[in-house]
C-alpha cells in the first residue's frame, strides 16, 4: 500500500482514515436497469451516513447498472463512491481502460475483486473472462498509480491517484491460508480491506489476531463487514447457502427468539452489538455496513450505534 | 487424454436424416477410453439409427470402421479411400473435435459430422469418472502449484489463492462435484513442506501461448525440414 500517513488520493474515506476516525462504509447496489430515480433514493437514504459507499460491479454476477455509470452519479450527488471492479467480465485492457475513465468522471476509491462466478446470476450461459484475479487487478492498478506504468510497461499520459481495496473473507478455508491472502492483496497494493460479513465473532477475532501479529493491520485499514439479519429465515437461509458465511447457531436463535413482527428490530440490536464488538477488536479501523436492499435504516443504524455525524475534513 | 461425451442421438440422427449411405467410425484412442467413440459405441450408434430409421420405414446404408487414430494421416488415409470407393454420402466421426476437423480438411465434397461433444484434457480418476485437469495454456505453471493447476482446476482460474467460496475444500460453483483445487495445492505443498510457495504473488500471466494468442502450430525442426 501506499504511505498510511499520506493522503494521495482526494478521497474523502482515505483522509477520514488517515485522520484516525473509525470510518463507516456501506453498500449502494446500482439498479437492474436504468432506473435513476432508484439510484436516486438510495443515495439520499445513505448520504451523510457513510464516509463513502462501495456502488457494487454486477454482484453475483447478476446484470445491473455499470459500477462506473453509477458510482459517477454518486459523485455527482455528492455521495463518495468505492467503485467495485471484478475480473470476471472485462480482460486488462478493459479494467485499465475502466479505471482511466472512472477516475477522468471524480471517482477516487476502488474496490479490486474477482467477482462471483457467473454460474450464480442470470446469465450462467455467459462466457467469463478472469484473466486477472484480484490480486493482479491491484497490481496492475497500483503500478499505474505509483509507476505510472501500464501492464505492458508503456507510461500512462497523467497521473491517478486511487485509494485502492480488497475484499477479504475470514471465514472460507484454508482458515490458515486466509491472512496469507490478506498480506499478498496489500503487498499487491490494498490500502484497505473490507471483510466480508461477520457472524462468527470468535473466528474473526483469531484472523485479526494472526493478521495483526503479521503487523498487517499497520500496513493498511482493516473495516470490519457487517450485515443485519431481517429476519430468523434470512439468517438461517445465508447460512445454508452462501459459501463462506457461517451464522453461529446462537445468533440464529436470537434472531428466532423474538416475534416475527420484532425481528428485524433485533436484526439491528444485533448489528449493533456487533458494531461495538468489532471496534474494540484491535486493528480495527472501521466498519462495512452491508444492508442489502435495507438502505432505509443505514442512517438509523449509524446514529443507534453513535456513528454519526461523519467526520467532515 | 482428450474427453468426450456422445451427443444426444435425436441430434446425430438429425444430422445424416438426408444421406442414404453414411460410414460411422470411430477412433482407437482418446474416446475409446472414456467410452464415448471406440468400436462399441460405433456399432450402438448404427444399429440405433438403422433401427430408428427402420422405424420411420426409411431403409438407409448404415456402415462401420475404427481406426486407431483420426488425428494422423497415416490412420485416416485409409478412412478417405474407402468414403470415395464405396461413395459413401456422410460421415458421422466419435473421435473428439481433432478428428472431426482433420477429416472436415481432407474429405472434399463428403460432409462429416460429430458425434461427440468433446469436453476437457482429463484423465480417469476412478472408475467411471473422468475429470479435467490440464487447460493447455501453453506455458505450464504447476511447478508453482505443487504439480496441480488452478487454471484447469478453478473454476475462475485463479493463480494466487482460493477466493471466498472455497468452503470445507469444495468449490462453491457445486460443491457436490467440485473440489477447490486451492485446497488441494494447499495440502498438497503442505505435505511437500513447500507452504512458502504460496507467499509468492503470481503477476497476470501471459496468455499469448495459450489458445489467446491466435491459432497455434508447433514445429519440430528436425522432422518438418525432411519435407
Amino acid at each position: 500500500m501506499s504511505d498510511k500517513n499520506l493522503v494521495m488520493s482526494g478521497s474523502n474515506l482515505e483522509r477520514v482514515l488517515k485522520a484516525g476516525h473509525f470510518a463507516v462504509t456501506c453498500e449502494c447496489g446500482p439498479p437492474k436497469g436504468a432506473d435513476l430515480d432508484a439510484l436516486h433514493t438510495k443515495i439520499n437514504l445513505v448520504k451523510g451516513c457513510v464516509d463513502a459507499a462501495n456502488v457494487t460491479d454486477n454482484q453475483t454476477a447478476v446484470v445491473r447498472m455499470s459500477s462506473i455509470g453509477a458510482s459517477a452519479i454518486l459523485v455527482r450527488n455528492g455521495l463518495e463512491p468505492v467503485m467495485q471492479m471484478v475480473t470476471r467480465d472485462r480482460n486488462r485492457i478493459a479494467a485499465q481502460s475502466d479505471l482511466f475513465g472512472a477516475y477522468a468522471l471524480g471517482i477516487r476509491n476502488m474496490l479490486c475483486l474477482t467477482g462471483d462466478h457467473q454460474s450464480f446470476g442470470n446469465h450462467p450461459m455467459a462466457k467469463n473472462v478472469f484473466d486477472l484475479d484480484s490480486i493482479q487487478l491491484l497490481d496492475v492498478v497500483r503500478t499505474i498509480r505509483d509507476q505510472g506504468l501500464l501492464n505492458n510497461g508503456e507510461p500512462v499520459e497523467g497521473g491517478i491517484q486511487m485509494f485502492l481495496g480488497a475484499a477479504a473473507n475470514p471465514f472460507a478455508d484454508p482458515f490458515e491460508f486466509r491472512v496469507i491472502r490478506l498480506a499478498k492483496k496489500i503487498r499487491a497494493g490494498a490500502d484497505f480491506i473490507q471483510t466480508q460479513c461477520i457472524y462468527d465473532m470468535d473466528r474473526f477475532r483469531a484472523f485479526m489476531k494472526m493478521a495483526c501479529d503479521m503487523g498487517l493491520d499497520k500496513e493498511c485499514f482493516i473495516l470490519a463487514g457487517l450485515t443485519p439479519l431481517k429476519s430468523a429465515g434470512m439468517a438461517a437461509y445465508m447460512n445454508r447457502n452462501v459459501a463462506g458465511i457461517t451464522i453461529p447457531e446462537a445468533i440464529i436463535q436470537r434472531i428466532r427468539g423474538v416475534p416475527r413482527g420484532q425481528q428485524a428490530e433485533e436484526g439491528i440490536k444485533l448489528l449493533l452489538d456487533q458494531i461495538q464488538e468489532v471496534r474494540e477488536i484491535p486493528g480495527i479501523a472501521g466498519v462495512h455496513i452491508m444492508a442489502i436492499e435495507w438502505e432505509e435504516r443505514v442512517r438509523e443504524i449509524a446514529e443507534r450505534a453513535g456513528l454519526l455525524p461523519r467526520p467532515q475534513i | 487424454m482428450i474427453v468426450a461425451d456422445p451427443k444426444p442421438f435425436g441430434q446425430v440422427k438429425s444430422y445424416v436424416e438426408n444421406f442414404e449411405k453414411i460410414l460411422i467410425v470411430g477412433c482407437g484412442t482418446c474416446t475409446t477410453v472414456c467410452l464415448s467413440g471406440g468400436k462399441a459405441e460405433v456399432q450402438m450408434l448404427a444399429s440405433g439409427l438403422r433401427i430408428a430409421f427402420g422405424k420411420e420405414g426409411r431403409s438407409k446404408t448404415i456402415l462401420e470402421d475404427n481406426i486407431q487414430r483420426q488425428c494422423d494421416e497415416e490412420f485416416v488415409s485409409p478412412v478417405l479411400a474407402r468414403v470415395t470407393d464405396e461413395k459413401i454420402d456422410a460421415v458421422v466421426t466419435l473421435a473428439c473435435g481433432v478428428g472431426v476437423n482433420f477429416l472436415a480438411d481432407r474429405l472434399g465434397k463428403v460432409p462429416v459430422f460429430p458425434g461427440v461433444d468433446t469436453t476437457f484434457y482429463g484423465a480417469s480418476v476412478e472408475p467411471g469418472l473422468w475429470a479435467e485437469m490440464c487447460a493447455g495454456c501453453g506455458e505450464c505453471m504447476t511447478a508453482h502449484t505443487g504439480g496441480i493447476c488452478p487454471i484447469a482446476r478453478c473454476s475462475k482460474h485463479l493463480l494466487n489463492g482460493p477466493c471466498g467460496g472455497s468452503e470445507n475444500g469444495k468449490c462453491e460453483v457445486d460443491p457436490s462435484k467440485i473440489a477447490c483445487v486451492w485446497q488441494l495445492i494447499y495440502d498438497r505443498l503442505k505435505a511437500l513442506g513447500r507452504l512458502e510457495e504460496l507467499k509468492n504473488l503470481l503477476p497476470a500471466k501471459d496468455w499469448r501461448k495459450a489458445s489467446d494468442g491466435g491459432v497455434r502450430q508447433t514445429i519440430r525442426e528436425h522432422l518438418y525440414k525432411l519435407k
